[in-house]
């Protein structure tokens, strides 16, 4: 009922290519981010921010950037965790060897030279496909948080191998509340969201996808396969090395180079599988599944009232997490995103199904 | 040169018992074309119920017997709740569909037996035998351990040539013609995960035996990948060829590379070497060959 | 968008519950974090069920501290950083003040937060060792021991079984590590020693997480170290002990930093754990007036946590230890800021640098030879970091060497140098203490 296209024309090529073609759609994500950006700031205590929001926005984002190289280019990475490292390793060199240069430059390079790491452990991905191509990416999972313990030069030569964050300040404004580091975040992934968005939809996008449908058909109608998968690789890397590097400077602080490890890389995989591959909603959902969900789960349990012990807790979390994993997998396999969209067209033809 | 050798042959022992781990990803994938995550916590799963029916007092054989009971029980409970739901699904839907069971199995197991460490001594000795003169260190338990591996392995491939095993082959190669030729397909993944589950209680106990039966013993699926992809998916013998492969290669390299980049390669190492022979034949090196159409 | 509304009515939900929580506290919440599941679950369990049974005990044989009632707070982290901050910020919002990490990557992230939340961060023997320096870090405190107080004192320990330092030249000496930040931290120290003695030294890094060492084994065989100092984490401290028993290194050669000798490491490695000796910074006798009262006030009427199951491992007394500095510190902070009243961040922080424990009040609290005299000051986060040689008989460990004072006067230049290089990254002034 409110909810429809019918009766909606298009009379511009801008009006056909718009993001959101349905003008409730764009009220709706209006409301969203006035939400995101204006709502949650007014209600939010320290322990959202710090505890939820942050690590989700930058694991979305990680997740995101994993989505356009697995789920829209149908390479299989790994390598999740030891990119967003370097992405943070980068972004603290640049912080601590380069003072007063702007935290914005500061998180374009250190995405720039993840995508130059990763296009290097992309290469492999010319010849090696599918879940054997997850190796290439486990060895720069293995091997880059190794060198960033045996290089010293990496961490300053700090005993532990352990990096610190300086303060953070963007032209005059200090980064230093919870909700400004929330804010800083969120508008780095909303921004970054877009961008992704705006090159699925062109040409770059549509190249990844026809190549992970079927690569060698993509390459006989003349897509060059060796540029669509290392771009992948590229603007994957960038986007996850920024993740890394908002990881670390917004929300950890500081961290050891051993923190960035396969956990990490597998916690993404899992975010996007379980949000919907190829969906960039999907990388939201999917983070909210799987970072918050557990998060919450525990919390179940005693607001009911049960007083059971910490060790039952989270054996029984395991268990029910697993479950909805499988739950939800055989609901909707394809994805926590494929559900909104099927609850979208529910809603167009309501409440007339047929 | 001795120490060369006792490197080799100890690299070569490690990677047996890889393999251990390794062969139960292939069963599956074989028959199934599922990669199964929860390995690791299937072969923690078996050794915690191996482990904790042999603290209750019950006699090892028995113990033994009933932990095959409760992995061809999680086997049918696999196949009736999960599988059986995700026919023809794409491989990373199920995929991720063994990473809840692998949450599942990791907080099951330990919800009924706990997180602390389990000794598990099953008898076999742990003296070191020396050869050449005292130069070369060999443990007797590595041996027993290639021992079972062997047995493993050439049971599984007399299985192989069983007329279950021909069906569990002709289910790899095509789901539906295996269908319709009459070959029950619920029935065959029963048996195979069956089998996976059995595997993973050799591997378990054997594991266990070293480190104790805990919680890190699902990591070890880990250590399985690089020989699962230098095997090949599909091979049963590429498993264990694998499985030596990368052990003797890691070993040596931590050994006699290491030094000169200040040591602990060995885990990057392994992949590495993994991907240098994929570079080679991009399939593995028994998998079989990739042929593709438009 | 539809997880941005999940999550604003769930975190409504939570925040409520949250704050209900929080209204009913008349008493002193004491965080605890803990790892009771997972891989690292079995070095966990032992040190979280000492914790709050001291605790519990000060409630049931004291009737709480100065009649304020204690309540711990467990939350499950899982080892895992964004579970810590996330169980972080759930028990400050719960009222805690005090927050044992039991992670290194944990502590690292809660070091940043803690001077802007006002909470006190208490990591006991991990984390990072130059937090001692209380001027640059006033909220951390790292008493009573550091990891590079405990290669000092292994180096002491092993120069003295060797008989004298001046014994030492020429010999070698083995350091296994697992190769992460825990690890690498006393590299620097080991170096210098070895300059300084005059012993070779072999650094062996072990790819984490251990599970398989065989390479590194033979290494050591074929090296032929007169010592192997061990500081291993998890399950890869019993696959040392075992493969060391297999190329035939005598275990009493072995010492182990305190987080790789703990009960579930030598229990997992069987036999060969026998005469394996461990670092610890309290004691590990089991004859103390305090476990008699946990016995009788806790176990014997089934209050204990998991019914007394892990009572009397050195984890379980490296927990209570952890307790019993944290309410010395709120004692103490009682004493200066009024008794029978709760404590806040900063008065609690006060009470640790306030904490006096003489060889007097030790006794008093029934810890006769378990606790080593400790005062902290404002500028001393650390104290002496007296450390004690323990040996695995089997079945137990039993102390074999007096308590070993480390080198503090080689430590302090070391501190100072990192806390600085901390200081300067963090453009941090450095707070004035009166030097006491």
């Amino acid at each position: 009922m409110l909810y429809r296209e019918s009766g909606q024309y298009k009379t511009t090529y801008g009006a056909d290519q718009a993001i959101f073609t349905i003008p409730q759609d764009r009220v709706f994500f209006a409301l969203l981010m006035l939400v995101a950006f204006v709502g949650i700031p007014l209600v939010a205590t320290n322990y959202v921010y710090t505890a939820l929001l942050i690590p989700f926005l930058c694991l979305s984002l990680a997740a995101l950037g994993l989505n356009i190289l697995t789920g829209y280019c149908g390479q299989l990475s790994l390598g999740t965790g030891a990119f967003m490292g370097v992405g943070a390793v980068a972004a603290w060199n640049l912080a601590t060897r380069v003072p007063d240069l702007n935290l914005v430059v500061i998180f374009i390079l250190a995405g720039l030279v993840t995508a130059a790491v990763g296009m290097f452990f992309g290469l492999p991905s010319l010849r090696i496909k599918g879940f054997y191509l997850a190796v290439a990416t486990l060895a720069a999972q293995f091997f880059l948080p190794w060198l960033f313990v045996k290089w010293g030069w990496l961490t300053n030569h700090a005993a532990s191998g352990v990096i610190t964050v300086p303060p953070l300040t963007l032209l005059g404004w200090s980064i230093d509340t919870p909700m400004e580091k929330y804010l800083f975040a969120l508008g780095v992934v909303a921004i970054l969201a877009l961008g992704a968005k705006n090159m699925i939809r062109s040409n770059p996008g549509r190249q990844w996808m026809a190549i992970r449908d079927m690569d060698i058909a993509a390459e006989i109608i003349g897509i060059r396969p060796v540029v669509a998968k290392l771009t992948a690789f590229a603007v994957s890397s960038f986007y996850i090395g920024v993740a890394g590097a908002l990881y670390l400077f917004v929300y950890l602080g500081s961290a050891e180079p051993d923190g960035f490890g396969i956990n990490l890389s597998f916690q993404a995989l899992f975010m996007i599988i379980i949000g919907g591959l190829g969906s960039i909603l999907g990388s939201f959902l999917g983070a909210f599944f799987i970072l918050l969900l557990p998060i919450f789960l525990t919390r179940v349990p005693p607001m009911l009232g049960f007083d059971l012990s910490t060790a039952l807790v989270s054996h029984l979390e395991f268990m029910v997490f697993g479950a909805l994993i499988v739950f939800f997998l055989i609901v909707e396999p394809h994805g926590l995103a494929r559900l909104w969209q099927i609850t979208k067209e529910k809603l167009r033809v309501w409440p007339f199904p047929y | 040169m001795a120490f060369f050798l006792e490197v080799l042959i100890g690299g070569l022992m490690a990677g047996v018992m890889y393999s251990l781990v390794a062969l139960g990803f292939v069963l599956i994938f074989k028959a199934s074309g599922v990669f199964n995550f929860a390995q690791g916590a299937m072969v923690l799963f078996a050794g915690l119920f191996f482990v904790g029916f042999t603290e209750l007092g019950v006699p090892m054989w028995l113990a033994l017997l009933l932990t095959v009971g409760v992995m061809v029980l999680l086997a049918g409970v696999i196949e009736r709740l999960v599988l059986r739901h995700l026919v023809n699904q794409e491989g990373i839907i199920l995929f991720m569909a063994t990473i809840g069971v692998s949450f599942f199995l990791d907080g099951f197991g330990q919800l009924i037996w706990g997180s602390n460490v389990r000794q598990l001594d099953i008898g076999i000795p742990t003296d070191p035998i020396f050869l050449m003169d005292g130069e070369i260190l060999i443990q007797s338990f590595d041996l027993w351990a290639a021992l079972v591996a062997g047995t493993l392995l050439a049971a599984l491939v007399v299985f192989q040539k069983t007329r279950t095993g021909r069906a569990l082959r002709a289910v790899a190669d095509d789901h539906q013609a295996a269908q319709s030729v009459g070959i029950p397909l619920n029935v065959i993944w029963i048996i195979v995960w069956a089998i996976a589950g059995l595997v993973a209680l050799v591997a378990g106990v054997m594991w266990g035996s070293k480190l104790g039966v805990q919680p890190a013993i699902v990591s070890l699926a880990l250590k399985a990948l690089p020989v699962l992809i230098l095997g090949g998916f599909t091979s049963i013998p590429g498993a264990i060829l694998g499985g030596l492969i990368i052990g003797a290669g890691e070993k040596l390299a931590e050994v006699y590379i290491g030094p000169l980049f200040g040591g602990g390669i060995e885990n990057w190492f392994a992949y590495v070497l993994a991907l240098g022979f994929l570079l080679i034949r991009p399939q593995g090196l028994f998998g079989e060959k990739l042929i593709e159409r438009v | 968008m539809k997880a941005s509304k999940w999550i604003a009515s769930l975190v409504v939900g939570a925040a409520l519950a949250g704050s209900a929580f929080a209204a009913l506290a008349q008493e002193q919440v004491i965080p605890s974090m803990v790892y009771r599941t997972g891989p690292y679950a079995p070095s966990g369990i032992p040190v979280a069920d000492g914790f709050s049974d001291y605790i519990n005990l000060m409630n049931e044989r004291d009737g709480g501290l100065n009649g304020v009632k204690l309540r711990v707070e467990e939350c499950e982290t899982q080892y895992n950083t964004e579970r810590g901050v996330e169980c972080y910020e759930r028990l400050k919002a719960l009222g805690g003040t005090i927050f044992s990490p039991y992670s290194t990557g944990i502590t690292y992230a809660l070091i940043d937060r803690a001077p802007t939340d006002k909470s006190v961060i208490f990591s006991m023997g991990y984390g990072r060792a130059s937090a001692t320096v209380g001027n640059i870090f006033p909220w951390v405190f790292t008493a009573p021991a550091t990891y590079w107080g405990g290669a000092s004192a292994g180096i002491q320990y092993i120069a003295k079984e060797m008989g004298g330092k001046d014994k030492l030249k020429g010999k070698k000496i083995a350091y296994v590590y697992i190769d992460i930040a825990y690890g690498k931290e006393p590299i620097p120290v080991f170096q210098n020693y070895a300059q300084e003695l005059g012993f070779q030294l072999e650094l062996v890094p072990v790819p984490a997480p251990g599970l398989e060492q065989k390479s590194i084994w033979l290494q050591i065989r074929q090296m032929r170290p007169d010592y192997v100092y061990l500081q291993g984490w998890g399950a890869m401290n019993a696959v040392s002990l075992k493969e060391a028993a297999a190329v035939g290194f005598a275990r009493e050669k072995m010492v182990g930093i305190w987080w790789s000798s703990q009960d579930s490491d030598v229990q997992a490695a069987g036999p060969a754990a026998k005469g394996y000796k461990g670092l610890s910074f309290h004691g590990a006798s089991k004859d103390l007036q305090v476990l008699k009262d946990m016995k009788k006030f806790l176990v014997d009427k089934g209050k204990a946590s998991q019914n007394g199951k892990h009572f009397g491992e050195i984890g379980y007394l490296r927990g209570a230890a952890n307790a019993m500095f944290t309410v010395e510190a709120l004692r103490a902070a009682q004493e200066k800021h009024g008794k029978g009243k709760v404590m806040n961040g900063e008065q609690s922080r006060d009470g640790f640098e306030a904490i006096n424990l003489t060889d007097a009040s030790i006794e008093k609290l029934g810890l006769k030879g378990f606790l080593q005299p400790l005062k902290l000051a404002c500028d001393n986060h650390l104290g002496d970091g007296k450390i004690l040689v323990v040996q695995w008989q089997g079945d137990q460990w039993k102390p074999v060497s007096d308590w070993i004072l480390p080198e503090n006067q080689k430590l302090w230049p070391l501190y100072l140098k990192d806390a600085d290089s901390y200081a300067r990254e963090k453009n941090i002034a450095s707070r004035t203490c009166a030097r006491s």
